[in-house]
């Protein structure tokens, strides 16, 4: 079976010459057809870095300095343009984190659906538009018809965030990059966009990389995941093994340091600073052994 | 019953708000009649969510608002009436910590002149080295190394702009503080430390708290009581264990079930849950 993603040993890098810094040191992993893997880290360690590679979205002053990202066996780094931008946003779909910023503002929400279908699928205006209903009622969006009038800022966060799942699922993509898509939603609301995620995916047969800090989340709708820091693929495995025998103490230190409703406060550990540290003396021996390596 | 430092009585905030066909203005009701008690020493977790009230309420505490009806009282003193003038010798009793420490740091001060400037504003500690003492001593109780007293927020972590805005907060000796969200920004590491930081303050100072959070694990860690809030009302108020062990109100219920612990739990995806027909689609957030 071909993976939906391959990413082997991927190094991006953020500037140039001297003052340039690693951001992903050598990351590889795997998302099957069908599957969804968490991708978990905290601030900095890389995670929104590699689904915006993935996405073909680095910023400009980034660049992928080793490594292949390969989406169905296909090389994304080597493809041509033209090539590559016939697949995003339609075989490679990205859910955003905020919903708040990631429609925009001054047009009515079916203008923003329906130009998708459009452009993608070569959709008349009017084709499109009852498209659009029929997606937004896939989501669990009532009244879609009205709904498809409204400008963004008259739909709560919660809806909003479903309307970016039904664009990301409106062309069938085989895969779909999550980045972060409940953060910002109240836990009840989250619950029911995971739900509405797990639904799609099984519809549709979606792979899923789904990125996230929250261990709670992981747990609940990855089958896999991929723990990083600093860059590097700390640990990985079936969610259910590594929540269970955690085998990195990062990961062991995260599960310690997460909040649980169903403990008493005496469980909480903090991350232990030295560790903190350790890793990055790790990641930054890695800079110094690639700088030393010719290339 | 000098026990109790702050309590409030049928406490209600409404706004002026233009509405409906006319455009008649209509009275929208943010807090709703609600009674808390906050013991001396003890913290007091409020939590709700985006919508339930609970920043207006914690603003209502710390008069930064003025209550539409009802009555806050701090130490025996009713508060909730007075006028700037009168509240001002309160002010330094009463702190409040931010939730976002990047814009409420003041870009353009050093650590160590923001750690003191209340104490200037106040008119206490005259004398510059005094202050500069001062500051150091703050950095220290919250954990910052003595260096940062005269760096710039840009120039610190999202950890310690946290921490540094609880050093401002404590800077006055405060006898109640309001913490608004604080560690909600913050990566599940830093935030178990700044948790940690705050309970440790707590059983050092003596601090009376509340501790306004949508996320009812987190509360767990700090709070002995809790009280949750809906469309502005109180609908569920005791101490933390008992809220845990026992949720009686429906909503309590539903914020519990919807927290995804970090366990694998087959089927609870497929689960609706008790969903309340208010989130099933609400309007502008």
């Amino acid at each position: 079976m071909t993976a939906a993603l391959s990413v082997q040993d991927l190094h991006v890098a953020i500037g140039r010459g001297a003052t340039s810094a690693n951001v992903l040191r050598g990351i590889s992993l795997e998302v099957q057809p069908g599957e969804v893997r968490g991708l978990v880290g905290e601030s900095g360690a890389g995670k929104s870095m590699l689904g915006r590679a993935v996405l073909g979205l680095l910023p400009a002053n980034a660049t992928i300095a080793a490594g292949s990202i390969s989406f169905e066996g296909r090389d994304l780094v080597a493809m041509p343009e033209p090539e590559r931008r016939s697949l995003f946003g339609r075989r490679i779909a990205l859910i955003p984190q905020d919903p708040m910023t990631s429609l925009n503002p001054v047009k009515r929400v079916g203008a923003q659906v329906s130009i998708l279908l459009r452009h993608h699928l070569g959709l008349s205006r009017r084709d499109a538009l009852a498209r659009a209903a029929e997606l937004l009622a896939e989501v669990a969006i009532r009244e879609p018809g009205r709904v498809l009038g409204l400008y963004p800022h008259e739909i709560s966060g919660g809806m909003r965030q479903r309307v970016l799942i039904a664009m990301a699922f409106a062309c069938d993509p085989t895969l779909v990059i999550a980045d972060e898509p409940t953060t910002a939603l109240d836990v009840t609301v989250q619950r029911q966009v995971l739900q509405l995620v797990e639904r799609l995916r099984q519809r549709h047969g979606a792979a899923i990389l789904f990125v996230t800090h929250d261990l709670g989340v992981v747990a609940k709708i990855c089958r896999t995941m991929t723990v990083l820091h600093a860059g590097c693929v700390l640990e990985e495995g079936e969610t259910a093994d590594v929540l269970a025998k955690p085998l990195h103490p990062y990961t062991r230190a995260l599960l310690a340091a997460t909040p649980r409703a169903d403990r008493p406060a005496e469980a909480l550990r903090p991350v232990p600073p030295a560790l903190i540290d350790s890793l990055w003396a790790e990641a930054h021996r890695l800079d110094r052994l690639s700088a030393m390596a010719p290339s | 019953m000098t026990d109790i430092l702050l309590r409030t009585g049928s406490l209600s905030f409404a706004y002026p708000e233009r509405a409906g066909l006319f455009r008649r203005q209509i009275m929208r009701d943010v807090v709703r009649r609600v009674d808390l008690a906050v013991l001396r020493g003890s913290v007091l977790g409020l939590v709700g969510e985006s919508g339930s009230g609970k920043t207006t309420l914690g603003r209502l505490l710390v008069r930064l608002l003025q209550p539409t009806s009802g009555g806050i009282q701090f130490d025996g003193i009713e508060i909730g009436g007075l006028g700037e003038a009168e509240m001002r010798p309160l002010r330094a009793r009463i702190q409040m910590i931010f939730q976002d420490p990047q814009s409420s740091l003041n870009p353009r001060l050093r650590l160590g002149v923001t750690l003191t400037r209340p104490l200037q504003v106040h008119g206490r500690l005259k004398r510059r080295r005094d202050r500069r003492d001062r500051a150091a001593y703050l950095l220290d109780l919250v954990g910052l190394p003595a260096g940062l007293i005269d760096r710039y927020p840009h120039e610190l972590s999202g950890g310690q702009r946290q921490r540094a805005g609880i050093a401002r907060a404590l800077a006055l000796e405060p006898d109640f503080i309001v913490a608004d969200e604080i560690v909600s920004g913050l990566d599940v590491s830093t935030q178990a430390h700044i948790l940690l930081l705050l309970r440790e303050l707590r059983a050092r100072l003596g601090l009376t708290m509340v501790f306004i959070s949508h996320d009812l694990s987190v509360v767990r860690v700090l709070c002995d009581d809790v009280a949750i809030l809906q469309h502005g009302e109180v609908v569920e108020y005791g101490p933390v264990g008992r809220i845990f062990s026992a949720p009686q109100h429906a909503y309590t219920r539903q914020l519990l079930a919807a927290i995804p612990l970090p366990d694998v739990e087959p089927g609870w995806l497929d689960d609706p849950g008790p969903i309340a027909p208010s989130l099933q689609q609400g309007s502008a957030a």
